[in-house]
C-alpha cells in the first residue's frame, strides 16, 4: 500500500474506533475540532521545518507529490505538499490527534485518573466557597 | 540550526512542540501531568500503531531520513528513537491542547468529569 492508502485508511479506523468502538464521539464535539484547529496549525509550522530542512523525506511512489529532492527543500505548496509537508501528513497527523485525545477520554471515564479537572485559567481568580459563604 | 549539533534537529522540532505546549499545564492549569496514570496508560496504548506503521513505511521506503539530523540512536526495524519521541511528544501536546480548551471553555467531552469541569468554571 502508498502512504496516500494507508494514511486514508487510518483516519477511516480512528474515526470507527472514535464512533462506534470507544464510543467517545469527539469528532462530533466542539471541544474536539477547536483543539484540532489549534493542534494542525502548529502542525503546519513542525512538520514544515522537518520536511523543509529534509529532515525527512518521502518517496514519490508512496505519495500524490514527487519525491524530495536531494538538495533544497521540496515545494511549499503544490505537487500534493501543504507547508513542504505532503497532504499526506495532515491525514497521519489527524489519525495519532484524535487516537489520542479518543483514548484519554475513555480511560477518563473509566476512571483511570479522572480528577482532576483542568481549570480555571490563572488569570480567572479562582474564589472558593469558604469565602462566598 | 541555531548552533546545536546537527544530529539534534529533529529533537530540536520536538523540544519546540514541547515549549508550545507544556506551558498550559501552569497557565491554564491544564493538570494532565497530576493525571499520569491516564496519560501514561495512553501514551502506552498510542505508540504501538504508528510504530508499526513506521516500521512498515521505513522498510517499503514511504519515507526516510537524513541520517545526519537525527540521533543516530535506532529501535528495532530501523525506527529511529526520534520517531518513538514524536509519538510520546504529539500525544502529551494534543491532551493538554484539549484540556486547554475545557479549561477556558468547559465544553463537554465525555470523560465522566463534566460536570466537575463546569463547576471548577463557575466557581
Amino acid at each position: 500500500m502508498t502512504y496516500t492508502q494507508i494514511a486514508v485508511l487510518s483516519v477511516a479506523i480512528v474515526v470507527v474506533l472514535d464512533l462506534f468502538v470507544f464510543r467517545t464521539r469527539m469528532v462530533a464535539r466542539k471541544a474536539f475540532w477547536a483543539s484540532y484547529a489549534i493542534i494542525v496549525f502548529f502542525q503546519l509550522i513542525t512538520n514544515g521545518m522537518f520536511t523543509g530542512f529534509g529532515i525527512v523525506q518521502y518517496d514519490g511512489a508512496a505519495i500524490i507529490g514527487s519525491t524530495s529532492p536531494t538538495t533544497g527543500p521540496p515545494p511549499m505548496f503544490g505537487d500534493g505538499r501543504i507547508a513542504f509537508a505532503p497532504i499526506e501528513d495532515l491525514l497521519f497527523g489527524f489519525s495519532l490527534i484524535l487516537l489520542s485525545i479518543s483514548l484519554w477520554v475513555l480511560f477518563g471515564r473509566l476512571g483511570i485518573s479522572r480528577t482532576p479537572v483542568s481549570g480555571p485559567p490563572l488569570w480567572r481568580r479562582r474564589v472558593s466557597s469558604r469565602t462566598r459563604d | 540550526m541555531l548552533g546545536l549539533p546537527s544530529n539534534l534537529a529533529y529533537v530540536g522540532v520536538l523540544i519546540f512542540v514541547l515549549a508550545g505546549s507544556l506551558w498550559l499545564e501552569l497557565v491554564l492549569r491544564t493538570r494532565v501531568f497530576a493525571r499520569l496514570p491516564r496519560l501514561l496508560l495512553v501514551l502506552a496504548v498510542v505508540i504501538w500503531p504508528f510504530l508499526l506503521w513506521d516500521a512498515y513505511a521505513i522498510a517499503e521506503g514511504h519515507w526516510f531520513f537524513d541520517t545526519t539530523r537525527i540521533t543516530g540512536i535506532y529501535l528495532p526495524a530501523e525506527i529511529p528513537l526520534d520517531e518513538l519521541l514524536f509519538f510520546l511528544v504529539i500525544p502529551i501536546a494534543s491532551i493538554l491542547t484539549i484540556e486547554a480548551v475545557r479549561s477556558v471553555r468547559s465544553w463537554p467531552v465525555g470523560d465522566g468529569s463534566d460536570e466537575e469541569q463546569r463547576q471548577v468554571a463557575q466557581s
